[in-house]
């Protein structure tokens, strides 16, 4: 049995906080950088240049990308043959977030549900532990914006809706945000399972390199045909009008139950932050 | 046609006026912050008869929850959040004089109406583009709602602040207008 130190656990959670804050993914820059050549718009292209702009003042001058610097999402894979010593494994995820976001100057922007009194460290972060086989735990730390998060939908369509159905859930949902979660987004599109397991696969969905086509080849082709109905809503960078309103669309399935066709929609926008450590 | 605009709070009837929707504005100058729960403390001041501790007239509103400023910066992230939460407050300001609004994303039916009856223009400000807005804050300090964090008012001096012209007094809304050139005709 392998024995990782907790305080491992809350040094990498910290490190990569800070990280995913500062520096945007290399994916996510070759992507703007695409996006400001092949845009037709004028005032797209100009905010095109601007992300860019902004990664890379971001990384010189270690200032967060965006001021929201989000929920703290944890994707944590604990291998089974892994032994946690020396603390509290779920503790020790929280106290990382609550040293990286004090340390990193980022802003704290969890708060009481109905008081709206904010807990002052951006804890608690939202958890999802799976076990794995191995003897590693891998730590994805997921900064999750509120202006994005706020234009996510769940549906629980009728099995005789289909694919048409879900089409229309997800250009539905691109469409009614338009430009409050901040394009170009990312479309995350979880189908099946349950009504909880449709968000959750959505929101790994996110997870996914873009540009990397989905490994499996029926599903990376409609997640063509997603992309290609939800750029035809014109809603462009910044919703103020042009062809490119998300980068990628990603989709993730799984069997549901004969009376349901649970979908959900997580929409992320273009400051997409995750970092991943394995310990 | 689309123009670029230099504009230097505070701002008289004939600045906004003469906007149009796809105009880049240039703000440089004193803005004021403010979001949710700055808003809420103005609109109750107003409703018990109190005074406000900014005097709006004629100045600008910028949305937005910096995040904290590390030694020896001004700021730190400071890009704009979503208006829409705004909007039940934004023509009770309107009607004190406020001139513009700096945030991103929709506005009500109402505002944009209001922007017409109180001369007042929307610009929208790049969502995500925190680092290099920060740049263009050269002061910030609060002035009301300490207490509020990141949510209390500041003054901010900015300089040349990049925005666009998304609902102009004329109840034009680029949101919709821009969508139109570039939306998929069906076939």
């Amino acid at each position: 049995m392998r024995q990782i130190e907790a305080q491992a656990i809350i040094e990498a959670v910290k490190q990569a906080a800070i990280a995913a804050n500062y520096e945007l993914g290399e994916d996510l820059k070759a992507a703007l950088a695409q996006g400001e050549k092949e845009e037709e718009s004028p005032i797209g292209r100009e905010i095109f240049r601007q992300l860019l702009e902004n990664a890379r003042i971001a990384s010189q001058e270690k200032v967060p990308l965006c001021q929201d610097c989000g929920v703290a999402v944890i994707f944590a894979e604990v291998g089974q043959d892994v032994q946690v010593v020396g603390g509290d494994f779920q503790e020790a995820i929280q106290e990382g977030v609550r040293q990286g976001y004090r340390e990193g100057y980022l802003r704290k922007s969890l708060c009481h549900p109905l008081t709206r009194e904010n807990t002052g460290d951006n804890t608690p972060a939202v958890i999802h532990t799976e076990i794995v086989p191995g003897d590693k735990i891998k730590l994805t730390v997921v900064p999750k914006g509120g202006g994005s998060e706020n234009m996510s939908r769940v549906f629980m369509l009728k099995p005789a809706q289909g694919w048409e159905g879900i089409k229309e859930a997800v250009v539905t949902t691109v469409k009614e945000a338009g430009p409050n979660p901040c394009p170009p987004i990312i479309v995350g599109v979880g189908i099946g399972g349950t009504f909880e397991r449709a968000a959750l696969l959505a929101k790994k969905a996110l997870l996914r390199e873009v540009g990397r086509p989905n490994p499996d080849p029926q599903l990376a082709a409609l997640e063509e045909e997603l992309l290609k109905a939800v750029n035809c809503l014109g809603i462009g960078p910044q919703g103020l009008g042009g062809h490119i309103t998300a980068l990628a669309v990603h989709l993730l399935m799984q069997p549901c139950h004969i009376a349901s066709l649970p979908v959900a929609v997580n929409i992320q926008c273009h400051a997409s932050r995750h970092k991943e450590v394995v310990l | 046609m689309a123009k670029d605009v230099y504009l230097h709070p505070p701002l008289t009837d004939e600045d906004v006026a003469a906007r149009e929707i796809g105009d880049r504005v240039f703000v440089s100058g004193v803005l004021y912050t403010a979001r949710d729960a700055a808003h809420k403390r103005l609109v109750d001041l107003l409703a018990a008869g109190l005074e406000l501790p900014v005097d709006l007239k004629g100045q600008i509103l910028y949305y937005v929850g910096p995040s904290p400023a590390r030694p020896g910066r001004v700021i730190g992230a400071a890009g704009p959040t979503t208006a829409s939460r705004l909007d039940p407050y934004t023509p009770t300001l309107l009607a004190l004089g406020l001139k513009a609004m700096i945030g991103k994303g929709k506005r009500s039916p109402e505002v944009i109406a209001a922007l017409t009856r109180y001369k007042a223009v929307y610009l929208a400000a790049t969502g995500g583009a925190g680092a290099l807005i920060a740049r263009c804050i050269k002061k910030a300090e609060v002035v009301a709602f300490p207490e509020l964090g990141p949510e209390a008012i500041h003054r901010l001096e900015v300089e040349n602040l990049p925005t666009i012209v998304v609902n102009d007094c004329q109840g034009r809304d680029l949101y919709e207008e821009g969508i139109r050139a570039y939306v998929c005709r069906a076939s």
